[in-house]
């Protein structure tokens, strides 16, 4: 027999983790064998599943709603065009792009977390237009109209596509893979029982502000990343764009749709986002009416989002980052 | 001279950034809850006065009447339906459902009306104007908008601090369980306040739409600047609303003195300096609790 004891991985996770580990061997492995629009559509699709993770990760696991995630966004697009112009290598400056927005996120936590809840998310927006205003005074990076991505035409276009799908694919990994780990984690630890309780978490010594400073600045990083890789993939940055704040709300369909707090929901509602966006495009503006309209009913009625509808809101974690306890058992006789 | 005007043009524009924020101000006050729908639903309220006016062939001041009234209903159905289940909801769902409201506003608006920029045909009202020198006058809508603006911050001081409802709006904001065992119905309560908040963005869309343009889009800009007049100010201060209207407004003008693109910016700044020098808001140490 067993004594009681505790596991984190259940028979589903282990699945998953059998599944998940080949299928990114198989999507690593696809611009040898699908054509460049397979690959393309991929690369929007990975920097969705990025956004929302980084968004899932900021409000679900650190409670901070935040509507100006497109300030780092276009701060990443423009570190792309800035080491283009001054003859740095363009895929160079994804990584580049992440250590910018981090960096230029840690200054603004001291301003922006000054404000709690509601006003939180519009400081957070107000920001965001500052470095937007900011960006289109800039004369050397094309003010309000934007500028190209010349420095790419060095490869081929082939292989252009390639590297940039590489890209995003490792993005993918690291933001849904880093979020998988923090969560694991002593800081993510500390992230859950702020989420459930802060004012007893501080009480016990957990170190609330810090905590939230490392998740907004992580969450600007990973959305530094995305706005690069979405520059790589249109070659064109306009502030209008990479600023907009149709990316937040891009960004809160998904992982509310998907389910906020968990790390299977901003994939899944990343991809139904992704598809929907490709159906009903044509449609104009009514398609965003329709997403606004799901994204309210499943705030309403259904809070834990479409995974927490497929798994019945039972406790099935593909990736689990929490504790559970197996009840003792008899050795069979 | 040209700074002087700047600084008066800005006082009378942020009297419309002070209506745009007592709405919010008070949706906030009462229900701790903040309204990402708000600036859509004054570009709403200003689509409204388009068409009633046009219909009726009245002047925009008249469609008030109607304007006022049915934002009210919508305010109150809203509360009802929407806004009170997401309450109970937890933090985040009010904000959620707020902001998809928003999007659903904003795309509506954009199918039926198109991207045109409008605006309400205010007359000879919004033509005339006092000329106090030779190189300073002021708009008779501007001084009208302005006086509204206190008018209307002064009817709410007024309405929470005096009446039967005020009290009640009041207890339920401190402690909605204790207000209920003392017999308010805090779904009424909230419901009644979301209408009157809702009543003073209608009065803001129809004076912002005669002062200015508008096209659906322009909810985001309103919101903020709602959002910025009521944290410059300090929250849960009305008067505090009022003064950040007015200082944001000529924040704006001031900045567009110095060149016309820095004027939004220049706003954004003072917000942003306010926040790191004075997060309860400028007039926080005269009331301080």
């Amino acid at each position: 027999m067993t004594d009681a004891h505790i596991v984190r991985h259940t028979r589903t996770s282990r699945v998953a983790t059998g599944v998940v580990v080949p299928l990114v061997v198989v999507l690593a492995a696809l611009p040898y064998y699908a054509p460049g629009s397979v690959t393309r559509l991929l690369v929007d699709l990975f920097a969705l599943v990025v956004l929302a993770s980084m968004w899932n990760l900021l409000a679900g696991y650190g409670g901070m709603i935040s509507v100006g995630q497109q300030g780092f966004l276009g701060i990443g697009a423009y570190t792309v065009l800035v080491a283009d112009l001054v003859g740095l290598d363009p895929f160079l400056a994804v990584p580049i792009a992440a250590l910018v927005a981090g960096l230029v996120a840690l200054p603004t936590s001291f301003l922006v977390f000054r404000l709690y809840g509601g006003y939180f998310a519009i400081g957070t927006w107000v920001v965001a237009e500052v470095f937007r205003l900011l960006t289109v005074e800039v004369g050397a990076v094309g003010g309000g109209s934007g500028a190209s991505v010349t420095g790419l035409s060095a490869y081929a276009p082939a292989l252009r596509g390639a590297v940039i799908y590489w890209c995003a694919l490792a993005a993918l990994v690291a933001a849904v893979g880093g979020v998988f780990l923090l969560m694991r984690s002593r800081l993510g630890l500390a992230l859950t029982a702020i989420r459930d309780e802060p004012t007893a978490a501080d009480s016990l010594g957990v170190e609330v502000r810090s905590a939230k400073r490392i998740v907004f600045v992580l969450a600007a990083a990973g959305c530094g990343v995305a706005g690069a890789i979405i520059v790589l993939d249109s070659l064109r940055v306009q502030p209008d764009s990479v600023y907009g704040v149709q990316w937040s709300a891009f960004m809160i369909f998904m992982v509310v749709i998907g389910g906020l707090g968990t790390i299977e929901g901003p994939v899944i509602g990343a991809i139904v986002f992704f598809a929907l966006q490709q159906l009903l495009s044509p449609f104009g503006s009514w398609y965003l009416v329709v997403l606004g309209a799901v994204a309210v009913l499943a705030a309403l009625f259904a809070r834990r989002g479409l995974f927490g509808l497929l798994t019945r809101g039972g406790d099935v974690r593909l990736f689990p980052t929490g504790y559970r306890v197996r009840a003792p058992t008899e050795a069979s006789t | 001279m040209t700074w002087v005007n700047a600084v008066v043009q800005g006082l009378l524009l942020g009297g419309v950034y002070a209506l745009y924020a007592c709405g919010l101000s008070l949706v906030f006050g009462v229900l701790r809850i903040v309204n990402l729908a708000h600036g859509d639903l004054t570009v709403l309220a200003a689509f409204l006065a388009l068409v009633v006016g046009q219909a009726l062939g009245v002047h925009p001041l008249l469609t008030l009447l109607v304007v006022v009234p049915a934002l009210a209903a919508a305010g109150y159905a809203l509360q009802h339906a929407v806004l009170f289940p997401a309450l109970r909801g937890g933090e985040l769902a009010p904000l959620l459902v707020t902001f998809g409201l928003s999007v659903v506003l904003q795309n509506l608006l954009l199918e039926a009306f198109s991207a045109d920029t409008r605006s309400l045909p205010a007359g000879t009202l919004g033509t005339a104007g006092l000329a106090l020198t030779d190189l300073l006058s002021v708009g008779w809508l501007a001084v009208l908008t302005l006086g509204v603006a206190v008018a209307v911050l002064v009817g709410l001081q007024l309405l929470i601090s005096r009446t039967a409802i005020g009290r009640a709006m009041r207890a339920t904001s401190d402690d909605p369980e204790t207000a209920q065992l003392m017999g308010l119905d805090d779904r009424k309560v909230y419901a009644v306040a979301t209408a009157i908040a809702f009543a003073t963005i209608a009065v803001a869309g129809v004076f912002s739409g005669m002062r200015g343009t508008f096209t659906p889009t322009l909810g985001p800009q309103l919101l903020i600047f709602a959002f910025e007049a009521v944290i410059i100010g300090g929250l849960g201060s009305l008067w505090g609303t009022l003064v950040g209207g007015l200082v944001l407004g000529v924040a704006q003008t001031v900045g567009a003195q110095i060149q016309p693109s820095y004027g939004v910016l220049a706003g954004h700044l003072v917000f942003l300096a306010v926040l790191a020098a004075r997060p309860g808001g400028i007039l926080r140490r005269a009331e301080r609790r």
